[in-house]
């Protein structure tokens, strides 16, 4: 059971910014909205907001339900709450979701001010870069000057650190999970197959929505997201009609597992912003301004830093971390580091294990509000 | 890696860092010595530790703990990267006691190392009397201890010698912690060494 309870029910929010907002592609969106969802009161300093970013097929709904749908939990209803580690007695915690998504902000699904219509494949690519400069104007919308802590997993921890490098004086603490400084080229090489099995979907090229490509893409996700133990746990050979069939319909349990996650995902989302999460992935290294240094990259930080890793990711694992906490130590930088005993691969950091988020809620108690 | 370092050994640490100076500790357990040379000192610090209870409990008191293995956990850190390193109760348990002591002699400008003293008299008294010494600072049996290495100040001196490293200062305690001066490899239960390259 989680510790402390949920936020209960929750409303989607919807903020807009008319000032034009230019990317790092070179492109320039007029305008743009976010969704956003807030949990907790902001203090009147506003100086104990917590942001949580999102990885690649997240959103805004961080915690709670909604009245009109209460089965739709919070992608990470079990670390944000009253007496949880994100602990909204104290912290006004912020979801967003990033620009390019298919939650509601600006993205492949808006209407393109210059057609009429929607942008879909037009929409440009973002970078993580650029998520934090939409991010710093929602901060400046809610009154935000500085958070208190950015934190995220995976994508989203790159975002945590980011902003310590991009706005150093606009946060205080930077919770880094299951993250790595860069892709590796075997990581980009997954992205690929991934973006090959939209992009090469003749339902794609039709204009019409790629299933097949994105249900490939997840299931080609998913096996990176899980370990090897776990999967053998899991499933192991078993078989799902206690025979093999000779055949190519589903036998081994893992396929039924693949398929399904993978049915699941393409029924709802979008392969433009797929495409263009994978892309933002890819591109994010911000030691490269630094000749590859990223003890240089992240000198300029304020913050201080908890990283947290998990023994059984394998697609960003805790030698990457190590990569962060190294380039701390080597700038004299505040930093504790985290190695947690987890079964549950790269997915880990979703997972409530009482241990890991001990840790995260040890070290929130000791930031100030 | 558990840090059982009594008052006496922390003041003798504390008087060994300048303000402003980094250090290094590791085993650093729930970062007790961290923090008091944080706070006292105006240190800046860090330790590692493996034990996940020791690190959430570094955690919890704020202090810039890594969670890694000694050997592993020193090969991410620069050259000369901290002005101290420190290992405290924890040389004797290490199999590789040349390697760690070059390591932390790489990334620290200089070390502390600690260690109980075999040839402390109530040690040699055990041996004489048939058993393996249990005391204070040697606190095990010799089927469960940790301890993989037995050697006394003497010994440790003779390696410093032949690994080049000078020792900078040397403070020996007996059981309760007091200062020994005299026949320290006989009187002293646990030495407490700084040393440099």
């Amino acid at each position: 059971m989680a510790l402390g309870s949920s936020v209960g029910i929750v409303e989607a929010k919807r903020a807009r910014f008319d000032e034009p907002l230019r990317l790092r592609c070179g492109a320039t969106l007029p305008s743009f909205e976010l969704m956003y969802e807030t949990y907790g009161t902001l203090n009147a300093a506003g100086s104990n907001a917590i942001l949580v970013c999102h990885a690649l097929s997240g959103h805004h709904h961080v915690a709670g339900r909604y009245a009109a749908a209460p089965d739709n939990v919070g992608w990470w209803d079990n670390i944000v709450g009253p007496g949880r580690p994100l602990d909204t007695e104290r912290f006004f915690v912020v979801g967003v979701n990033n620009l390019g998504g298919c939650h509601g902000s600006t993205g492949p699904a808006s209407t393109n001010p210059a057609t009429g219509k929607p942008w879909g494949r037009d929409f440009p690519i973002v970078t993580v870069e650029d998520w934090i400069a939409a991010q710093a104007r929602l901060a400046d919308h809610l009154g935000i000057g500085q958070w208190a802590a950015t934190i995220g997993g995976s994508l989203g921890g790159m975002q945590a650190m980011q902003w310590t490098i991009q706005l150093p004086a606009r946060v205080r603490n930077a919770l880094v999970i299951a993250a790595a400084p860069k892709l590796s080229a075997e990581n980009i090489a997954f992205n690929e197959v991934a973006r090959q099995a939209i992009l090469s979907d003749p339902d794609y090229a039709i204009g019409k929505r790629p299933e097949r490509g994105l249900r490939l893409a997840r299931m080609l996700g998913h096996i990176t997201y899980l370990s090897d133990d776990q999967m053998a746990d899991k499933f192991g050979r078993r078989l799902r009609y206690g025979e093999v069939r000779y055949g190519f319909d589903v036998e081994f349990e893992v396929e039924s597992y693949l398929r399904h996650q993978g049915d699941k995902f393409a029924g709802w989302f979008d392969a433009d912003t797929y495409l263009r999460m994978t892309k933002a992935l890819d591109y994010y290294d911000p030691a490269a301004p630094c000749g590859g240094d990223l003890a240089a990259a992240l000198a300029p930080a304020q913050a201080q830093f908890l990283v947290v890793s998990f023994t059984t990711d394998w697609r960003f694992s805790p030698a990457r971390s190590r990569e962060i906490v190294n380039a701390l130590v080597k700038n004299r930088q505040d930093v504790a580091y985290a190695e947690i005993e987890s079964q549950h691969g790269h997915d880990s950091f979703l997972m409530e294990d009482a241990h890991y988020q001990g840790i995260v809620a040890a070290y929130l108690r000791n930031v100030t509000t | 890696m558990t840090n059982t370092l009594g008052r006496a050994d922390f003041e003798a640490i504390a008087s060994w860092v300048q303000p402003g100076e980094s250090v290094l500790d590791l085993g650093c357990g729930d970062g007790a010595l961290l923090k008091l040379l944080a706070a006292e000192r105006g240190a800046r610090c860090w330790g590692v530790e493996l034990d996940p209870a020791n690190v959430l409990a570094a955690v919890a008191n704020g202090v810039n703990v890594i969670q890694g293995n000694l050997e592993g956990g020193l090969a991410g850190f620069e050259d000369r990267a901290f002005d101290h390193v420190v290992l405290s109760r924890t040389l004797q348990t290490v199999r590789h006691t040349q390697g760690i002591l070059a390591e932390m002699l790489r990334v620290g400008r200089e070390a502390v190392v600690s260690f109980p003293n075999f040839a402390y008299w109530k040690n040699r008294m055990a041996v004489m009397a048939g058993h393996m010494p249990v005391s204070e600072d040697l606190p095990y049996q010799w089927f469960d201890t940790p301890n993989v290495r037995f050697f006394t100040i003497a010994d440790f001196d003779a390696l410093c010698t032949r690994m080049g490293i000078v020792v900078r200062e040397r403070m020996v305690l007996d059981e309760k912690g007091v200062r020994v001066e005299e026949e320290q490899n006989f009187l002293g239960s646990l030495a407490v060494y700084r040393i440099k390259r």
